[in-house]
């Protein structure tokens, strides 16, 4: 239709060339996390092994392996979990199916944001006062736990609330309209309907509580324990606590340690956020409307 | 927020296991929880029914807690002061009782580029202290190759590390402060790893945490003072100007579990653990001397 | 689903629990959030009422929290640090960042872009920790041996890693931004002739301009919070930094190093935080005006 003119040619072969150059840079992208990926696998993988997994550190952390840490992780996670999934799902729900919109919700809604947002140190800060000092949980496996959850529970309520969000308010009406209650139609309507999204957003928190360091710091993290926790009010190891240990400060740990020690805590990771994108595909492909 | 913490707190201490171990609770000097580790781990093996519990939080800690009755033993890199002795004796009627257990060498040590064999205190003050002028290598009148603009890249301790104390108040006095834009690192590995690739860098660190691929200096301690390298044989014969006595303290007449725990630390298994963490042991004599 | 409900229909008794249940959940969750300032603030209180001196807190640089001699609380050379280091990072990220989120929201082809979603959530996916492992084992050494430095702990050492933390936040945010573009948008652009580059840069990318701004300003808020990283890359010294090449000290990493053994309730533990307090005002402007444009942007769309 249009004659393709030496001015339109330069155009079009100027978009094809800022798209290719684009795409350079972003695959340029790739390089560092490859790098390091490389880097941990070359150092880390001698060290890698069964025995390396599942026997304590020994001879001053010289030697031996980390299954406390990872032990100490998973007590962490779960129990962290524990309190900020219910407490964040029931957070939003309150606030997407209950609270009257106002001032005061948009006064808990930006507070969530913000949350969201602060720094995990000050997280720490807020668990030490709060959970070791005023509630005296001492520094425990309780305390480390609840100042993750904290942590993790303005992230679980925006997941959430934006999960809810997405559940057509058509749904809600038809629900209604057939004498269903407000609370039958949020339990057998609007949750199973954004269960997916709650999920991302719970393995999202799952992710973020085996990685953090600073938060764990000061309020549950031990150096070294001889034996597992007995209960909650015992101390932890916990990977990334072990991993600033052995780098920072224990001399003469072997060089492939750290890095082994860093792959497993990336695995972990990384198998929370694999789910996390298992679940989304699946909720792609099973959205009805 | 509290129910839910409440409940799975009931739940998680309902499953706890029956506990018929003894356990030794030790607790304060990081500088020593290394060392206190290592013994724990060691001890356990050929004591199977004994526990050893060791966290850190500082020598000032360990004492307070021994005061309180909290701890069995407490970790110290400083002598227990009179009025804290006092105080324990007031609340629990039994003196408390020291055991040297270890010696701490402080080693000052340089990139093994750097030419440097020897430092005294003053020149210590002025690359390290508050006020001291040495920002150059060449004010200490040496050349370090692959060192850019011979500068000197101080590497310290976080303030309040025992070590970072103990070096303070030795080598620039008890009432002077050390100079600010150090690195301040986080511990021993740290301070090593950097001083072996930096040229220009100076650190110190526990003797025995000192790798083949730095170089110690010897130290004097004064104008007139020889000038002495950090070997266990210096530490222990109290030449190397920098080096502390570590104490574990314990109230009067321990119990049994504690007694057999401090007497193997200073059987040879122990002193076997003691060499292997970088410390010095304190010979026989001299340990029960200071003791009293 | 009727039959379903029919099935289960709820007595009045178990339909209150469960929306007392709500409510109280809701309640706790809002009461333990705003607790986190409540209880910052109210540590800080006793060193801000006492000792605090704002002058010197923030126009001195001499942090001498133990000092044996005179205790100071000058917490400039921190905050300086803090500015340098995400400065220096956000120079980095912002371009590449944004630059990765127009092309994978815009100009990738599709078995382009999944791929490269799925390198973005792997470098997310590395915590903090381990990039302070990296900047201290890898960067550190390199940066003495190649560049010929000093000392391989330094702002620069600091900003890269945490250039490369802030990108995930900043592409994801930003093709967010670029999503919530109407198509409409782009036909009609294409409809006037334009090329994809034409319409991407002339169109869309002014339209998503708010959300483009609130990704960056959220890439900000991670950097200036972000703490092991920072403390095992920067070299944690307490100066004004001459070059970016000099190490520093920042805030985040001032708290973390010297909370484990300030006394509980002492001086030097309100100093921390106070600090914490500071940081928390920041990320909470940032994260304000961010949320605020983001709004802004999806009022007008």
């Amino acid at each position: 239709m249009f004659e393709a003119t030496e001015k339109t040619r330069g155009r079009v072969g100027r978009s094809h060339v800022m798209s290719l150059a684009l795409g350079l840079l972003t695959v340029l992208l790739a390089a560092p996390t490859l790098i390091v990926l490389a880097v941990l696998v070359y150092r880390g993988a001698p060290a890698l092994s069964l025995d390396f997994l599942l026997s304590p550190p020994r001879a001053g952390m010289t030697a031996g392996g980390i299954f406390p840490a990872i032990v100490g992780t998973f007590y962490l996670v779960g129990l962290s979990l524990l309190v900020s999934v219910p407490l964040g799902v029931m957070g939003a729900v309150y606030l997407t199916e209950y609270a009257r919109p106002g001032r005061l919700l948009d006064f808990v809604h930006l507070a969530i944001v913000n949350l969201a947002g602060v720094p995990s140190i000050v997280h720490a800060l807020f668990g030490v006062g709060a959970f070791v000092v005023f509630m005296r949980l001492g520094t425990s496996i309780l305390a480390a736990s609840l100042t993750l959850a904290v942590m993790n529970l303005p992230i679980v309520i925006a997941a959430t609330r934006e999960s809810l969000l997405a559940v057509p308010y058509s749904f809600r009406q038809a629900s209604w309209a057939l004498g269903a209650s407000r609370a039958q139609t949020v339990w057998h309507i609007v949750l199973p309907n954004a269960l997916p999204g709650i999920l991302t957003g719970v393995v999202f928190a799952v992710s973020r509580a085996a990685g953090e360091t600073a938060p764990i710091l000061f309020t549950g993290v031990a150096f070294y324990l001889p034996s597992l926790p007995n209960n909650v009010f015992d101390q932890c190891m916990a990977l990334s606590m072990h991993l600033f240990t052995i780098t920072t400060q224990v001399v003469g740990v072997p060089e492939s340690y750290p890095a082994a020690t860093a792959l497993v805590l990336i695995a972990l990771v990384l198998s929370a956020n694999a789910v996390s994108v298992v679940l989304r595909s699946r909720h792609r492909k099973n959205r009805r409307w | 927020m509290l129910r839910p913490a409440l409940l799975i707190t009931l739940l998680l201490t309902a499953c706890r296991g029956p506990s018929d171990r003894v356990v030794v609770q030790n607790k304060g000097s990081d500088t020593m929880v290394n060392l206190a580790q290592a013994w724990a781990e060691t001890f356990v093996l050929t004591h199977p029914r004994m526990a050893v519990e060791v966290s850190g939080g500082g020598s000032g800690t360990g004492i307070a807690a021994l005061i309180q009755g909290s701890v069995d033993i407490a970790n110290s890199s400083r002598a227990i002061r009179p009025e804290e002795a006092d105080a324990a004796f007031k609340r629990h009627g039994r003196k408390v009782v020291a055991h040297m257990v270890a010696l701490d060498a402080l080693a000052v040590f340089v990139n093994s580029a750097n030419p440097t064999d020897s430092l005294s205190f003053e020149q210590l003050a002025c690359i390290f202290g508050e006020g001291g002028t040495c920002e150059s290598w060449s004010d200490l009148g040496v050349t370090v190759p692959g060192c850019r603009d011979n500068q000197i890249v101080r590497v310290s301790r976080q303030s309040n590390s025992g070590t970072f104390q103990y070096f303070r108040e030795t080598v620039v006095g008890p009432k002077k402060d050390l100079r600010l834009g150090s690195l301040d690192l986080n511990g021993s590995s740290e301070t090593i790893r950097l001083v072996e690739t930096t040229p220009c860098a100076i650190g110190y660190v526990g003797m025995g945490y000192l790798s083949p691929r730095v170089k110690p200096v010897c130290v004097s301690s004064g104008p007139d003072q020889p000038c002495v390298p950090p070997t266990a044989l210096t530490a222990r014969r109290h030449e190397y100007p920098i080096t502390r006595p570590l104490f574990m303290y314990t109230l009067e007449n321990p119990t049994d579990a504690q007694r057999v725990f401090l007497d193997w630390v200073g059987s040879a298994e122990g002193l076997r653990v003691l060499e292997h963490t970088g410390y010095v042991a304190v010979e026989p004599v001299v340990a029960s001397g200071e003791a009293q | 689903m009727s039959a379903r409900l029919h099935r289960s229909r709820w007595s009045r008794g178990v339909e209150r629990l469960f929306e007392l249940g709500i409510r109280l959940g809701g309640f706790a969750a809002v009461v333990l959030l705003s607790g986190i300032m409540l209880f910052v603030v109210g540590e800080a209180w006793p060193f801000l009422l006492g000792r605090f001196d704002a002058i010197e807190f923030f126009t001195s640089t001499e942090w001498f929290p133990d000092s044996v001699v005179k205790v100071r609380y000058g917490a400039l050379a921190l905050f300086v640090g803090t500015l340098s280091v995400t400065a220096l990072a956000m120079v980095a990220a912002v371009p590449v960042g944004l630059l990765g989120a127009i092309y994978l929201a815009e100009l990738a082809p599709p078995r382009v872009r999944e791929p490269g979603k799925i390198i973005i959530e792997l470098l997310a996916a590395i915590p903090s920790v381990v990039w302070g492992f990296i900047a201290l084992t890898v960067v550190s050494p390199l940066m003495v041996s190649v560049l010929d430095l000093p000392v391989g702990l330094n702002v620069a050492n600091g900003a890269l890693v945490l250039a490369l933390m802030s990108l995930p936040v900043i592409i994801s945010l930003g093709e967010d931004a670029l999503r919530a573009v109407p198509d409409s948008y782009r036909e009609a652009a294409e409809a006037l002739g334009a090329t994809r580059w034409e319409t991407t840069t002339r169109v869309v990318v002014p339209a998503a301009r708010n959300g483009l701004l609130a990704a960056v300003l959220l890439g900000v808020s991670r950097v200036v919070g972000e703490t092991m990283a920072v403390l095992m890359a920067t070299g944690h010294s307490v100066r004004i930094p001459h070059s970016i090449f000099d190490p520093v000290r920042t805030l985040t990493a001032t708290i973390a190093a010297e909370l484990g053994e300030a006394p509980k309730g002492g001086e030097h533990y309100r100093a921390l935080f106070t600090i914490g307090l500071c940081l928390f005002v920041i990320t909470f402007v940032i994260n304000w005006l961010a949320d605020r444009l983001i709004r802004r942007a999806a009022h007008r769309v």
